[in-house]
């Protein structure tokens, strides 16, 4: 059963890395528009 | 979800341009127009509109005016001709029709940083569709130096970050402004106390726990499985320890985090020794998590992590739903009382102009009020002669003259010349603040609510903390059992009667229905509004811009001259007299005669031919006396229905060198759907009121058309306050309609309010409900809306009571084992909230 062990492992750190980013992406704002997001995706960007 | 479909529009009474644009577009629904008219092709709006607004604009012209012109010009010479090709307008909103530039003292809502960048946040008014955002991102990109120039469309914002002079922000903003987009800053200040933290946090509490639920869950199945009478039952009990030992590490820690929004709150309630619903939770959360904790140590067969945290899961799902609605009142507030604030121009001893905060006005200095403007203060005319549009104020619908030694009110809008006034009272002493004490007063009042929830709760939690405290002491000392078992059979009573789907019940529902209120133009801004709403049994109208629409219509009779109206409506184009804006609303486009000159309180004259009352008219040489009682000053509130030609109401002549002149009659006409909607207020089962403060000759008719047996008028805002506290006190649940600042006090007492989006500000920010458009159906169509979702918010709340009657007595039994307690309380939440999305499908 040491098999276990590993799965153990490797679900906690890849369910851990999952939630880190959606903790940074939420902190970093990009849940603050979410409407504008679904629209400027229609639109190119301006080249300052 | 596209919850800021349409903008709550503030602008809609004439604040700055905004109004005018938005009247001078063909009235949908014009007075029917009897013979005479037919003879002339009427213009259909759809023929020549606006290359920029998409308003109607003249034949033959690109555009409507000067102002779309050079917007247009300014799209394209950047490049950004693609806008016209992508949008998609949205026609209940503000047109995109620039106002002329205002000047604005911008400095004191800017912040500078550290590293000498500024900064400014500004409400946008005009945000029609994703394409606005990028037009407004791709000019503002243009600018040197701008750091960041980002519009945010879920809340209608725009950030502006830039390096160099503070004064810069002022041509950032007439860049915007002259495309047509109103901007209108935000308090720095205000800002930073209304910046939401707890929204982020309660979100972050939701990932942590979800995280957690699925990793403990993932090892509990394991587990089930595992176990002696489960699929495999062939787990030793170290492997077996070693799952606990596991889950109890990542449950302890996010049940820590994750449940902070509910101990908090069940601390702050039991210190003031109440309970709420979060007591039960905390309670049942730490228990069953400490219980499991010592099973686990002890090398026990069960644990309850995986309830505990997939419990905080769901509850926290309905904490940010519940909390997602109450922010969205909020914002929409918070955007109302910005686009409301404005400067004060105040003459300086030397003569300059000094524009200042409404606050910092003092009695005795002398105020200049442009064409336009609204009066920040009251005071008295000491220079000029103009027209004031009081019927923010005091509800008349027909302008005033002011001259010197006029007495005037703040929020009273100037709509001729320039004024100068001595002000007696500002800020806190204005008519207008003197009305927001009113609306305190009142709403001190007015007993507080109790949601649904919350009533339901108090009776809950003393019963749930009753049965787990006697399961556990009759498996104590009646049975026998060891304490620790006794306790594990009381926790599983606790997490099956943990209020999870009750907790879901009426958040989802409120979320649900909000939404699709928004989406039929109805902006909820109270989330307990819906509640109230559905025990509504009397419903309340003011007449003036409530049940009749805001502004005058023209009435044309059977031998109307059409041709005689396009000319009227050439000379009005230019007025912002609310009769010349109904002329124009008739006519449909014209372009504007050349050589106008408009004399404020009397008439327009364009060369020989004059348009106004018949004292200025009838300067030119007319064959037929004058009209007993006509006149455009005419105060006399008039014949309110279509049917009434050649009555009483407000009259403007027409008069040209080699016609005879010609009369055009207005009248307040009713919104065109009252008399359905009040039939289908009836069906509901309401009683129907009207409480005016106009003339009672002009209330009979309009209250006979629509059939209301009960209609006081001449009443002052303190008796409607009354008449409303009157009618609620005799215990009936009262739904005031109103729209102007008189009605502001009443709407606050009554138990649930709305206003149409044309009412005054302050109206606004008061009524729980705005809503949008020409129609009084949605004041209808509301209640249907708060009745369905209160049925089902019952439903629910039987649904998650029921399952606990159920599994309660097999829970105290001690048959609940862990996955069966697991499988319960998900399926049960799940049941609630596929319940609540049967609100979805009901036709609106």
């Amino acid at each position: 059963m040491n098999v276990i062990l590993y799965l153990l492992g490797a679900s906690l750190i890849l369910g851990g890395g999952g939630l880190a980013v959606f903790l940074w992406s939420l902190r970093s704002g990009q849940y603050d528009d979410m409407e504008g997001a679904a629209n400027r995706i229609l639109f190119d960007d301006e080249e300052r | 979800m596209n919850l800021f479909k349409f903008s709550p529009s503030p602008c809609g009474r004439g604040l700055g341009g905004g109004g005018v644009a938005t009247s001078a577009a063909p009235s949908p629904q014009p007075p029917p127009a009897r013979g005479g008219g037919e003879s002339f092709a009427p213009l259909s709006p759809a023929e020549n509109t606006c290359v920029h607004c998409d308003q109607a604009a003249p034949p033959g012209r690109r555009f409507c005016c000067p102002g779309c012109a050079a917007a247009y010009e300014t799209v394209q010479s950047l490049g950004l001709g693609r806008y016209y090709t992508q949008r998609i307008l949205d026609p209940t909103l503000r047109a995109l029709r620039p106002d002329p530039p205002e000047r604005r003292d911008l400095s004191r809502f800017i912040t500078t940083h550290a590293d000498g960048a500024h900064e400014l946040t500004l409400a946008i008014d005009g945000l029609q569709c994703g394409a606005c955002v990028w037009l407004i991102e791709s000019v503002l990109a243009r600018e040197p130096d701008l750091l960041v120039g980002r519009v945010n469309m879920t809340t209608r914002r725009l950030r502006l970050h830039w390096y160099g002079s503070a004064e810069r922000a002022t041509a950032l903003v007439d860049a915007i402004e002259r495309l047509g987009y109103r901007l209108m800053p935000f308090d720095a200040a205000a800002l930073a106390a209304a910046r939401d933290s707890t929204d982020r946090a309660l979100i972050r509490a939701l990932a942590v726990a979800g995280f957690a639920a699925g990793n403990v869950m993932l090892l509990s199945i394991g587990i089930w499985a595992g176990e002696a009478g489960g699929l495999l039952h062939d787990m030793g009990p170290a492997t077996r320890d070693l799952l606990h030992w596991v889950s109890a590490l990542i449950a302890m820690p996010a049940i820590a985090y994750a449940g902070r929004p509910f101990f908090a709150s069940a601390a702050a309630a039991l210190r003031q020794m109440r309970t709420n619903m979060d007591v039960p939770i905390s309670l049942g959360v730490i228990l069953v998590t400490g219980m499991s904790l010592v099973q686990t140590m002890q090398g026990g067969p069960h644990t309850y992590f995986d309830s505990a945290v997939t419990l905080l899961f769901f509850l926290l799902i309905g904490r940010v739903l519940d909390h997602r609605a109450r922010g969205q009142a909020r914002a929409t507030a918070e955007q109302l009382l910005t686009l409301r604030a404005s400067d004060v121009a105040v003459l300086q001893s030397d003569g300059s102009i000094e524009r200042r905060g409404q606050h910092a006005v003092a009695p005795g200095d002398r105020v200049l009020v442009g064409l336009g403007e609204r009066i920040g203060v009251d005071g008295v005319v000491e220079r000029g002669a103009s027209l004031l549009d009081a019927s923010l104020v005091t509800g008349e619908s027909l302008p005033v003259a002011a001259a010197p030694g006029t007495q005037v009110f703040a929020g009273t809008l100037n709509l001729g010349e320039t004024l100068v006034v001595r002000a007696t009272a500002t800020g806190n002493g204005t008519l207008l603040a003197e009305c927001a004490r009113l609306i305190e007063a009142a709403e001190a009042r007015r007993s507080r609510f109790v949601v649904l929830a919350d009533r339901v709760a108090r009776r809950y939690a003393p019963a749930v903390h009753v049965t787990a405290l006697s399961t556990f002491l009759w498996w104590y000392f009646a049975a026998g059992v060891p304490a620790s078992e006794a306790l594990l059979t009381a926790c599983a009573v606790l997490i099956i009667t943990c209020p999870c789907a009750l907790a879901l019940a009426v958040p989802v529902v409120q979320v649900i229905a909000t939404g699709r209120l928004f989406r039929a133009g109805v902006l909820l801004k109270s989330p307990t509004a819906l509640e109230r709403l559905a025990d509504v049994d009397t419903v309340v109208f003011d007449k003036t811009g409530t049940l009749t629409e805001p502004t005058m219509a023209l009435v044309k009779g059977p031998d109307f001259d059409q041709f005689a109206l396009r000319i009227a409506a050439s000379l009005a184009a230019g007025s912002r007299h609310p009769l010349a804006r109904s002329l124009l609303a008739a006519s449909g486009p014209v372009a504007v005669a050349d050589d106008v000159v408009e004399y404020p309180g009397q008439g327009i004259q364009a060369g020989d031919i004059r348009l106004g009352s018949w004292a200025f008219c009838g300067r030119a040489p007319s064959p037929q006396p004058p009209p007993a009682g006509g006149g455009g000053e005419s105060k006399l509130l008039p014949l309110p229905l279509r049917e009434g030609v050649g009555g009483k109401g407000p009259v403007l002549w027409l008069t040209r060198p080699d016609a005879p002149p010609v009369r055009f009659d207005f009248a307040e006409t009713l919104r065109p759907d009252a008399v359905p909607t009040l039939e289908r207020l009836r069906r509901l089962g309401l009683a129907v009121r009207l409480l005016s403060g106009d003339h009672a000759a002009a209330v009979a008719p309009v209250a006979a058309a629509l059939g209301i047996a009960s209609w006081p008028a001449e009443r002052t805002p303190v008796q409607k306050v009354a008449a409303v506290e009157a009618l609620v006190a005799s215990g009936r649940k009262v739904l005031m309609v109103g729209d102007g600042l008189n009605d502001s006090p009443s709407l606050a007492a009554a138990s649930v309010s709305a206003s149409p989006a044309s009412a005054a500000d302050i109206s606004q920010t008061v009524a729980d409900l705005v809503f949008q458009g020409n129609l009084l159906a949605p004041v209808a169509a509301v209640i249907e809306t708060a009745r369905r979702a209160r049925a089902v918010m019952r439903q629910n709340l039987a649904l998650s009571i029921g399952y606990n009657v159920l599994m309660v007595p097999l829970a105290a039994a001690g048959f609940v084992t862990p996955w069966l307690a697991a499988a319960a309380m998900s399926s049960s939440s799940v049941l609630v909230m596929a319940n609540s999305f049967r609100l979805r499908g009901w036709p609106a």
